[in-house]
């Protein structure tokens, strides 16, 4: 697992600080808890944060799990966070979830009240 | 466990499915929708698939999978078992055995042409699959990923509205749950490779805030509404692995409202919250939540106004609620383990063992009866009584020994019998011919390396049956027969034998056109006067028959002379017993054991033999009178009955002269009689068969040998030829055709 995050949009007068992160590798239990010190800095420097996950070899359980947390501190700080470039793999886990809905857009599940209270 | 030896059992237990699945199929042929015949093959279906998985033999799991899967269908109702989709399974299990037998060989991946067979079978299979399913597989193979190439698409939050037909599985893992090495993914694959799973919807409630959520942990929750041909033990056993440290609650379709209330009870969110989950799911319909919940509060409000007022014990009764689910879950993972225990006693009640091992063993216990011989014939000679007491009760703990050891080997002909199901069955079809196979005296035992011997020729005696004997429907329907022929196999135990019968109501053997076809290839001459079990005797002559097409024996032959030879090297005998228009059966005869006997020990001068005992009828003293008479002729009286004579000096050519008396040992074999003139009687005796060499194969009269106690060698004499001989050479003096007939009969 290799995590780089580079910033791709600047804007100093509105605040909007765009960043993207691009997630090299698998993404799984093995290397979860280092994981989620990088993907939570990363947020920490932005208010929009591009998960890219174009180079996701393999995600399970727990790497889902991160980016629900991801997502969650995100909607609690007041940012934003999306996914983008999914690769096959974490396609296959996120259907199999059915968590993109809960993803792509926070109104589908109507039933999300308390992941935006937490 | 070593691997190589855990694969070996795998394939032999996946013959002996396969072998239930076949005939399972069969069964379903004559009564289609016989529910324990199909989950007879879908279990088959199932397991192998199962244990393929565990040893990765992925081409075998796909395989089966779509057997699985049309199997489901054929459970759910979905698809009509007919002749086709039968033939096809059949097929399917042939398929499955020839990759059997590449893994036994050591292929790791099959040939491509067993892969193209497979392909063929596949997509033949696929033709029954419901629309949905197809599509679902189509989708599902764009993943390079491995999801099995057959799931379901796993349907995105907001889902289907309700199909109160699905099973609801309600999962909250353990925190523990991904450091064990075990992932919730997985078990939804595995659960997708069981059904369609129709909604997910995944919680995260557990989850605390960033800082405090432990990366390894797992907080998750899973709603999962499900359909598919399964019961709930098979759903409880998806999830068997992770039973401990997760809470799981499965109701079946169509369970009632209050269940679910129960369970949105025992879940830790929030009320409102999980009935939206549910209703998303598709487990419930809007309308059935709020009566559920509408209705627990009314029988709160029954209960009491007190039960009302206070607002705390409600978590109480969810306890209580939660108490019985759990009762629940104990009850079915106690009686699961029970089931489980009872599994294992009755599996540990067998222990496979290597035949060879068996072998050495009968041996072993050959020189014991020997030595034990020897030892009392020490003792007798010794005149020591209590030394002779001793011996002759160890001499009764060892012919006990011999016969638990012989029985070891033995084994129920069923076996050998029912996979002529099959055989029936193709045939049958291919030759345009309605046959039905009756079996009876299934459970009559024989040593297990005759049943592997007598398989070919038994196979043969039912292809000629099947072929040449019975007639066609038409012919049948023209002579007034039932349509449906039917093919007997029967087996039973006759002293010391063991009689299979390979019996149709067919045709029958034409005396005349055999007798005429005989004289033509000079194997009789025309003025030989036979009997009809004589003529039938021809047919079995090599070569006989082997290109007449005029006649309705034609082919009937074809390798009734290996048959022959096959029974013949066992020690045994083969006869015809026909009528026409009534039907052909062969009787096969033999031996019980190849190894040890009790035998009769008699005396010809100073020669000892031995006579099987299982064919001794009677002993009797040859009377002054009979042994004039028998100088003119070879048989007696006895008891109004003609016995033919057989004198064994003579039949050896001996020196020397009788005694002054001598003994008829009267035989038995084959419902024919004779006797045996000898010396002297000399009583029973424990006799380890020791085979004769190569040189003394052909000698006629003998059919073995075996140490005595005092080291010499006794013959054991082949009643049957006796038998034969001396009542061939009494027929051809004096003619009796009704004796004959009687005796060519046999049963």
């Amino acid at each position: 697992m290799h995590i780089s995050t580079e910033l791709t949009e600047n804007e100093q007068h509105g605040k909007r600080q765009i960043g993207r992160t691009v997630i090299d590798g698998t993404l799984t239990i093995y290397d979860a808890a280092e994981c989620k010190l990088e993907l939570l800095a990363a947020l920490a420097s932005v208010t929009e944060l591009d998960v890219d996950l174009s180079s996701v070899t393999e995600i399970d359980t727990a790497g889902v799990q991160l980016l629900v947390m991801l997502k969650r501190a995100a909607t609690k700080a007041g940012k934003q966070m999306r996914l983008m470039a999914h690769s096959p793999a974490s396609v296959e886990v996120i259907d199999r979830y059915a968590l993109g809905g809960y993803f792509g857009d926070p109104v589908v599940i109507s039933s999300r009240p308390g992941a935006q209270k937490a | 466990m070593d691997l190589r030896l855990a694969q070996l059992t795998f394939i032999a237990e996946s013959h002996e499915l396969l072998t239930a699945m076949e005939e399972a199929l069969l069964e379903l042929e004559r009564t289609p929708n016989d529910p324990d015949a199909l989950n007879s093959v879908f279990r088959a279906a199932h397991t192998i698939k199962g244990s393929a998985g565990v040893f990765g033999f992925d081409a075998m799991v796909d395989f089966t999978h779509v057997m699985e899967s049309v199997l489901a269908d054929v459970r759910a109702g979905e698809v009509q078992v007919d002749v086709t989709l039968i033939a096809l399974l059949l097929s399917c299990g042939d398929h499955c055995r020839a990759m059997l037998e590449g893994i036994d060989a050591g292929e790791t991946t099959p040939p491509e042409a067993l892969l193209i067979a497979g392909h063929t079978l596949t997509e033949q299979l696929t033709a029954y699959l419901a629309p949905e399913a197809q599509m679902g597989d189509a989708t599902a193979v764009t993943h390079p990923n491995p999801p099995p190439p057959r799931e379901a698409e796993v349907e995105a939050a907001g889902g289907p509205t309700v199909s109160s037909n699905t099973w609801h599985i309600s999962l909250r893992f353990g925190k523990d749950v991904l450091r064990h090495g075990m992932d919730p993914l997985s078990f939804l694959r595995y659960l997708g490779t069981l059904g369609d799973i129709d909604s997910v919807v995944t919680i995260f409630d557990a989850m605390p805030d960033s800082e405090r959520m432990d990366a390894e942990s797992c907080y998750l929750g899973l709603e999962i509404a499900f359909s598919g041909a399964v019961d709930k033990q098979t759903l409880e056993n998806v999830f068997e692995f992770v039973h401990d440290d997760c809470a799981i609650h499965i109701l079946p379709p169509r369970s009632k409202v209050l269940d679910y209330v129960r369970l949105i009870d025992s879940l830790p969110e929030d009320k409102g919250r999980l009935g939206e989950i549910l209703v998303n799911s598709g487990a419930l319909t809007q309308r059935e939540l709020e009566a559920g919940l509408q209705l627990q509060e009314d029988s709160l409000a029954r209960a009491g106004p007190g039960a009302v007022a206070e607002d705390q014990p409600k978590l109480g009764e969810i306890l209580v609620h939660q108490g019985v689910v759990q009762d629940e879950l104990i009850d079915a993972v106690l009686s699961k383990q029970r089931i489980i225990k009872e599994r294992r006693a009755i599996e540990n009640s067998f222990v496979r063992v290597r035949a060879d091992k068996l072998d050495e063993l009968i041996t072993l216990v050959g020189e014991l009866v020997i030595a034990g011989a020897g030892t009392r014939l020490l003792a007798q000679r010794a005149n020591n009584s209590d030394m002779i007491e001793s011996t002759v009760a160890a001499e009764a703990l060892v012919a006990q020994i011999r016969d638990s050891a012989l029985k070891l080997r033995m084994v129920p002909i069923g076996d050998a019998f029912t996979r002529f199901n099959r055989v029936v069955r193709d045939l049958g079809a291919e030759l345009g011919k309605k046959i039905e196979l009756v079996l009876s005296g299934v459970d009559t035992e024989l040593d297990k390396s005759m049943i592997e011997k007598i398989g070919d020729p038994l196979m043969h005696l039912v292809r000629n049956a099947l072929d040449h004997g019975l007639e066609t429907p038409m012919v049948r329907e023209q002579h007034g027969k039932p349509v449906v022929g039917k093919l007997f196999l029967n087996a039973y135990h006759d002293g010391g034998s063991i009689v299979i019968e390979v019996g149709d109501d067919g045709a029958g053997l034409d005396r005349q056109k055999i007798l005429a076809r005989a004289i033509e290839r000079k194997l009789v001459t025309s003025d030989a006067a036979l009997s009809d079990a004589e003529i039938f005797k021809l047919i079995m002559k090599p070569g006989f028959s082997t290109a007449d097409q005029i006649t309705n024996v034609s082919g009937r032959g074809m390798g009734m002379d290996v048959v022959k030879r096959n029974v013949e090297a066992l020690r045994g005998s083969v006869s015809i017993d026909s009528a026409v228009g009534d039907g052909t059966t062969v009787v096969i005869r033999l031996p019980l054991t190849l190894a040890i006997i009790d035998g009769f020990l008699v005396g010809v001068g100073r020669a000892t033999y031995v006579v099987p005992l299982d064919m001794v009828v009677e002993c009797m003293e040859l009377s002054t009178e009979d042994r004039q008479a028998i100088k003119r002729r070879s048989y007696i009286n006895l008891r109004n009955q003609v016995l033919p004579l057989l004198r064994l000096r003579d039949v050896f050519e001996m020196a020397g002269e009788a005694g002054r008396r001598e003994n008829i040992v009267v035989v038995q074999n084959g419902g024919q009689q004779a006797g045996l003139v000898v010396d002297a009687l000399q009583g029973e005796f424990q006799t380890v068969i020791k085979p004769l060499g190569k040189l003394f194969e052909k000698l006629s009269g003998i059919s073995g040998s075996t140490i005595l106690g005092n080291g010499e060698v006794a013959l054991i004499l082949d009643v049957q030829a006796l038998v034969q001989a001396a009542v061939g050479a009494e027929a051809a003096s004096a003619t009796r055709p009704m004796e004959v007939r009687k005796l060519a009969s046999g049963r």
